[in-house]
């Protein structure tokens, strides 16, 4: 996309596309990174991507200001926030944090009231928000809510009250105050625009029938995910009225059927030709697996990681999924589920193995270093994995990456913290060594184990195209952090919690926070002082520091440092003090 | 701020090292240990001091059951979401009540426990072969009138009433849904079960 100037034109009249023309290309282009480029070519361009811009993507709710978006970009239909640190998954963030959306909404309301979707995703949204939202939107048509809090079942009765034109509602891992399953009979007799319903977060029931009638009304309903308590009865029904379902999220799979309600069962999935996904499935027993068989041949992801499988489970299941290229379970399928997954799935791609017992030390059958190998060598596709494990060695771990050497996403979580390899007693620092020298194309990597400054040095010398770091109870000294500060340019967030890190740590990254999203860091040798020479120094930084009840004045006990255009905000709460250059 | 401790200097705390290796596999096993980072002491208690100094007693070597309260009682650790977590807990939860899938297996003169499935094994041959393998004992052959007869070793259980039962005694299936724990007693000691209770 070059704008050369013909030369036997003069200057004042040198090629430029009509606005409209120029707008009317732009549309064509909906990735946000092509976007942002196109605006820094010339003032015209930049003009030009502000009024034709449909969605914002905000990867951190706190570096821009709700006023600063609306005016660059008056006409946008959909926005995709996200809010808190990552690690508020894990309980590292006070409650009161902040990410509030409805300063967001307020803003929204007056300048672009044709706002159509909006995601959420780690954000405070309470139901007055979402009353507010349903009420002052008219064209509103795609909520998606995951990791959000604050809201209840009420907020969502609003919702479906309210927006007629919704065609979207996505509720995901929500710490969601579950009051009833009224909401769902919110929606009006006559609403028939659904084509996405999950609400697979929820506990309480929902009225079947209210459920039934709305799903053969809406006939493009493509994405159905039941919660929980959704039965065998009511999901055979569903299917038989919505065969046209490309992902499927089914309830609970331990209902005792009779042969004949089996057979009706399996039947009805026959029907589900399209099925791409299916998830779902809290304890499923063996013999009701078995009917959702006829719906797996097309299947791309397959969720079974809320329900206990047993490896002959699996391995009965994955024979009939011959297309899979996503999976996610439970470690209770073993090493020996997992040689199955190498065995039956060629075209696998991504792979997650989430603990049963997180806390239970003394779990036997789970995975190791097996496992994950006999994944990789039937596996050669592989670029995503999440593996959850007891023990690791450091050989296991390159023979991985020899297999599959085009991994992108690499998150290994040994579980016991600072715990070296399990043959040769050696640190872990050779495995991740491997990765980061065998995976050029590796954007994320997480890591674990014992590990010394080797492994950083590795990270900062080799992980020339990494985005994403997380760290924990790991590295020997300010060295760690520095190599990697100094070597990985395309370094996005960074997460590290339990290192031996301090202020020179904090500090070498000096160069490089402007150009990432954030970094986080806990539990490590920060001090306040640390902090605000930082703060100092970078005046496009916010700097937060969380104190926690009963710690030294001078220890920094959490720090949160992001880029910003917006300074520093002012809905901190007490516990959470804000350093500016200011 | 500088000074980190290198990984070989910072596993003085041989009391509470942190490992999971199985009993008798000697000293080189045992280096792993939680980062001694010098700021932010490890979480101790009661029955880690209890069985610290049981350890040194025993001059066992270097396994160590600390890790079991150490772990959780790390904040956010291992980093799963809370949603998944309460899942996972509800499912507990309900399953409290069935055939006691995972019991608890302790061995007379070993000082923590080890946790199994039993739903995992399909008869007292796999079974058997799997404690042995895990306790590095051997229970010898079990014969319905003597026993494990000449074994150092016998593998009992607790049955729903409290009584203590030589594993082998009733059928598979009785046992899976009465038994609650495993205990590996020395031979000596029980003499006296399995003769009819």
């Amino acid at each position: 996309m070059d704008l050369t100037p013909k030369q036997s034109i003069p200057a004042a009249e040198s090629t430029r596309f009509p606005d409209e023309v120029l707008e009317r290309v732009l549309t064509l282009l909906k990735s946000p990174k092509d976007r942002n480029a196109v605006s820094l070519v010339c003032k015209d361009w930049y003009t030009a991507d502000s009024w034709s811009r449909r969605h914002v993507f905000i990867g951190n709710c706190y570096s821009v200001s709700p006023e600063i978006v609306a005016r660059r970009f008056p006409r946008i239909r959909s926005v995709t926030l996200k809010g808190k640190p990552r690690f508020s998954d894990f309980n590292l963030v006070p409650d009161n944090w902040g990410a509030d959306v409805h300063s967001w909404l307020l803003v929204f309301a007056s300048g672009s009231p044709f706002l159509e979707e909006l995601r959420l995703k780690r954000m405070r949204v309470t139901d007055g928000s979402l009353e507010f939202l349903a009420l002052n939107f008219p064209n509103f048509r795609a909520l998606s809510l995951l990791s959000c809090d604050g809201f209840s079942t009420s907020g969502l009765a609003t919702v479906a009250t309210h927006c007629k034109n919704l065609i979207e509602l996505d509720i995901q891992e929500n710490g969601i105050e579950d009051l009833s399953g009224e909401w769902l009979s919110c929606f009006p007799d006559n609403f028939s625009t659904l084509e996405v319903l999950n609400f697979s977060n929820l506990i309480t029931d929902v009225n079947t029938e209210v459920l039934e009638r709305l799903v053969s009304r809406c006939r493009s309903l493509k994405v159905l995910k039941l919660n929980r308590s959704s039965s065998l009865d009511c999901l055979h029904r569903l299917l038989t009225s919505a065969p046209q379902l490309t992902e499927l999220g089914v309830g609970s799979f331990s209902q005792e059927l009779t042969p004949q309600q089996h057979a009706e069962l399996k039947h009805a999935f026959g029907f589900c030709k399209n099925l791409t996904v299916l998830s779902g499935f809290w304890d499923a027993t063996a013999l009701n697996l078995s009917a959702v068989y006829p719906a797996c041949s097309g299947l791309s992801f397959l969720n079974l990681s809320y329900t206990a499988l047993q490896s002959q489970e699996l391995a009965s299941l994955l024979p009939h999924c011959p297309c899979l290229r996503r999976l996610w379970v439970l470690d209770s399928v073993g090493d020996r589920g997992l040689e199955a997954v190498g065995a039956n799935c060629p075209s696998l791609e991504e792979i997650r193995v989430f603990p049963t017992d997180p806390f239970d030390e003394d779990m036997l059958h789970t995975v190791t270093e097996s496992g994950i190998v006999a994944v990789s060598q039937g596996c050669p596709k592989l670029h995503y994995i999440l593996y959850f494990c007891r023990q690791m060695t450091n050989a296991a771990v390159a023979t991985v990456v020899r297999n599959c050497p085009d991994f992108t996403h690499f998150r290994l979580c040994i579980m016991n913290p600072g715990q070296p390899d399990h043959t040769t007693n050696q640190p872990m620092d050779e495995a991740f060594g491997a990765v980061v020298k065998t995976c050029k194309k590796l954007k994320r990597l997480s890591i674990s184990g014992l590990l010394t400054d080797l492994t950083f040095k590795y990270i900062g010398e080799y992980a020339k195209n990494l985005e994403a770091l997380s760290v924990a109870f790991a590295g020997s000294s300010d060295l760690g952090m520095q190599y990697v500060m100094e070597g990985c340019s395309k370094l996005k967030k960074l997460e590290i919690r339990d290192c031996p890190f301090g202020n020179a740590a904090l500090l070498s990254g000096l160069e490089r926070y402007e150009s990432m999203r954030s970094l986080w860091m806990s539990a490590c040798n920060v001090t306040v002082d640390g902090c605000k020479a930082l703060a100092r120094q970078m005046p496009r930084l916010n700097v937060e520091v969380m104190k926690e009840e009963g710690s030294d004045d001078c220890k920094a006990d959490k720090v949160y440092v992001y880029r910003t255009v917006a300074g520093p905000r002012r809905d901190a709460p007490p516990s959470v003090l804000t350093f500016s250059s200011l | 701020m500088e000074g980190g401790v290198a990984y070989e200097q910072g596993l003085n705390l041989k009391a509470t090292e942190l490992t999971l290796g199985l009993p008798g596999t000697g000293e080189t096993e045992g280096q792993g240990g939680v980062r001694n980072n010098n700021k932010r002491p490890m979480p101790t208690s009661e029955t880690n001091e209890e069985e610290s100094q049981a350890l040194k007693a025993a001059d066992r070597g270097s396994t160590a059951p600390a890790a079991k309260l150490c772990r959780a009682q790390i904040v956010g650790w291992p980093p799963i979401r809370s949603y998944r977590k309460n899942s996972l807990q509800e499912k507990k939860d309900s399953e409290g009540e069935a055939s006691g899938m995972y019991v608890k297996v302790s061995m007379d003169g070993a000082p923590y426990l080890r946790k199994i499935d039993l739903k995992v094994y399909r008869g007292y041959p796999e079974l058997l072969k799997a404690l042995e393998a895990m306790f590095k004992f051997a229970a010898g052959v079990y014969s319905e009138r003597e026993g494990y007869k000449g074994s150092e070793y016998v593998p009992t259980y607790e049955d729903k009433d409290g009584d203590w039962m030589l594993v082998g005694d009733v059928p598979w299936d009785m046992f899976m849904s009465s038994c609650k724990r495993l205990r590996i007693m020395k031979g000596s000691e029980a003499r006296g079960l399995g003769c009819g209770v």
